[in-house]
């Protein structure tokens, strides 16, 4: 299955992948509107220091913690996208106190989140790939 | 083809389900369900009250889990009886099942202590199945005034789902600080602020005496007015089936790490269990949602012959009221244990990490959570704290305190 990977020695860490994950996810077709003055909830972050950054999103793991830890069974693989049901979620957040990567985070109304590789979304691929400037993040099978 | 039966229908019926189903497709899977209900989250019953969830959402597993994985489910009947020798089930409806593998996955049940005068009191309530959310549904309205006896996860987590719909609650605790089970005196205090800030009412180190109708006489002398009574004092496992029979239990049902009993063919998980916790080296008791699955899973492969150990178990809770969270994993040892207490404290936050020979051994944080299970892998890893900068980590969790070749480990690629 293609996941998303980064490489250390090309990300720059100019977060951009933070913004287009916002944006793609958001359900509008602008970028202003959907992020302007707004604090944004992406499903990818950017770690580091002043020298070294990369980019972290869910690793969609075969054996995932968060899906067998999940309360309400709003977690679960689908085609090996680790796929979650935000109606479902109550925001309970045991998926955060489990995922060993920190790649789960709350959204705007408090419920989990986390990155579907956009195959959910209108982006259809994965939106932190497509718009990183230095290629340090990929989409493929590793 | 091998008969499996599992008695009881949660959470580590349905890992156990999808274990056996991981390695066999074929063998005969009975259900003894004594609830009436699809399998369901028992945690949810709270937020169904708080209506941020309802009966259909609640369901643990899609509408069609049973009939995928090919099971039978049994609903509104209780086993009664094991007879470990001829491999039978008794049940209450008169029948039996004969099986190959058993597992036992039984729970807990509340405990009510003997208080006097309980039998006076017309509204009163255990809070632990979806039943029992339905029924308090019924009692409740804006004028009602509760009182919830228990300041442990269950009696605090039904005062967050009736607040917006009752007139005043009340909690007492004989403890003398909310959630003992998962908080020290110093986190807990942060929590018992924000919830009465909300409105909760606590009577702590103070109990119920006497119930006389509609009237609590507290131990300190106080008196608590209520219409609607919710015990929620602790639970116990439910091992009375397993003790009958001389399988080996202590406060529950004494398992390995393939989830086996002392008696052979015999499994059992979830709440009914005492089993190994990683992060303190001790049998517990140690009844929380994802530790019940995991054993349910992990017994599952295991009766359906797989080699499968869950080893690793940690007591791990996260837990949310009125929009602050807060999250508790492993054991905590002070100086005098041993250990080394690293503290961070602010405005409706705080942090403790616990450290003992040179591994994390638990945390309590509460306020900001995130990333948290950075933390909580490095307790079931026992990660040697030289490894990483924990300097850097105890400030904020980052996969950036791992050497470059773990994270790159880690991410599953070149770095």
């Amino acid at each position: 299955m293609k996941r998303v990977f980064v490489n250390e020695k090309w990300c720059l860490g100019c977060h951009l992948c933070e913004y287009n994950c916002a944006f793609a996810n958001s359900g509008l077709d602008n970028m202003a509107k959907a992020l302007k003055d707004k604090k944004i909830y992406p499903r990818i972050r950017i770690e580091g220091d002043e020298n070294i950054n990369y980019a972290v999103s869910c690793r969609h793991c075969t054996d995932p913690m968060c899906v067998k830890s999940c309360i309400t069974g709003a977690l679960s693989i689908e085609d090996g996208v680790i796929t979650i049901s935000q109606d479902k979620c109550v925001g309970c957040l045991t998926c955060i106190l489990v995922c060993p990567y920190g790649c789960i985070s709350q959204n705007e109304n408090s419920v989990a989140q986390k990155c579907e590789l956009c195959l959910k979304n209108s982006a259809g691929e994965p939106a932190c790939v497509k718009g990183c400037p230095n290629n340090a993040i990929v989409y493929e099978e590793r | 083809m091998t008969k499996y039966v599992i008695i009881g229908n949660s959470t580590a019926a349905a890992g156990c389900i999808e274990g056996i189903r991981s390695v066999d497709e074929k063998g005969e899977i009975t259900v003894i369900s004594g609830e009436n209900h699809f399998v369901y989250s028992r945690p949810l019953i709270s937020y169904y009250l708080e209506e941020k969830t309802d009966l259909q959402r609640m369901k643990y597993r899609p509408d069609d889990f049973y009939e995928k994985n090919n099971c039978k489910v049994l609903y509104g009947v209780m086993a009664t009886k094991i007879d470990k020798e001829n491999k039978k089930v008794y049940l209450d409806n008169g029948e039996e099942i004969s099986f190959d593998k058993l597992m036992i996955a039984t729970g807990s049940s509340p405990f009510v202590p003997p208080f006097k005068g309980l039998d006076t009191v017309e509204n009163k309530f255990s809070f632990m199945t979806i039943d029992d959310a339905l029924a308090i549904e019924k009692k409740i309205n804006k004028d009602s005034k509760v009182l919830i006896v228990g300041a442990g996860l269950i009696g605090l987590k039904c005062a967050e789902g009736l607040l917006e719909k009752v007139k005043k609650i009340t909690v007492c605790d004989l403890a003398d600080r909310v959630l003992s089970s998962i908080f020290d005196n110093e986190c807990a205090k942060i929590m018992q602020a924000h919830l009465e800030e909300k409105g909760i009412e606590f009577l702590l180190g103070d109990s119920a005496e006497e119930f006389l109708g509609n009237t609590a006489k507290m131990m300190s002398g106080k008196t608590v007015e209520y219409d609607v009574l919710i015990l929620a004092v602790g639970v116990r496992a439910n091992i009375l089936m397993a003790k009958e029979i001389d399988i080996k239990t202590n406060r529950g049902i004494l398992v390995d790490t393939k989830m086996q009993t002392s008696a052979k063919n015999i499994y059992a998980a979830g709440d009914c269990t005492e089993y190994l916790d990683y992060s303190s080296n001790t049998q517990k008791v140690m009844a929380i949602l994802p530790n019940a699955y995991l054993q349910g899973l992990n017994a599952g492969k295991n009766m359906a012959g797989e080699q499968s150990d869950f080893d690793n178990a940690i007591p791990m809770n996260s837990i949310g009221f009125f929009g602050l969270h807060a999250m508790s994993a492993g054991s905590y040892y002070d100086e005098k244990d041993g250990g080394k207490c690293y503290i961070e404290k602010g405005e409706k936050h705080i942090k403790k990490l616990f450290v003992k020979d040179g591994v994390l051994t638990g945390f309590i944080i509460i306020g900001d959570v995130s990333k948290a299970g950075i933390y909580t892998n490095l307790i079931r890893n026992k990660t040697q704290l030289s490894e990483i900068d924990f300097e850097m980590i105890k400030e904020s969790p980052t996969l950036f305190a791992f050497s470059k070749e773990n994270r790159g480990k880690m991410l599953g690629g070149v770095v």
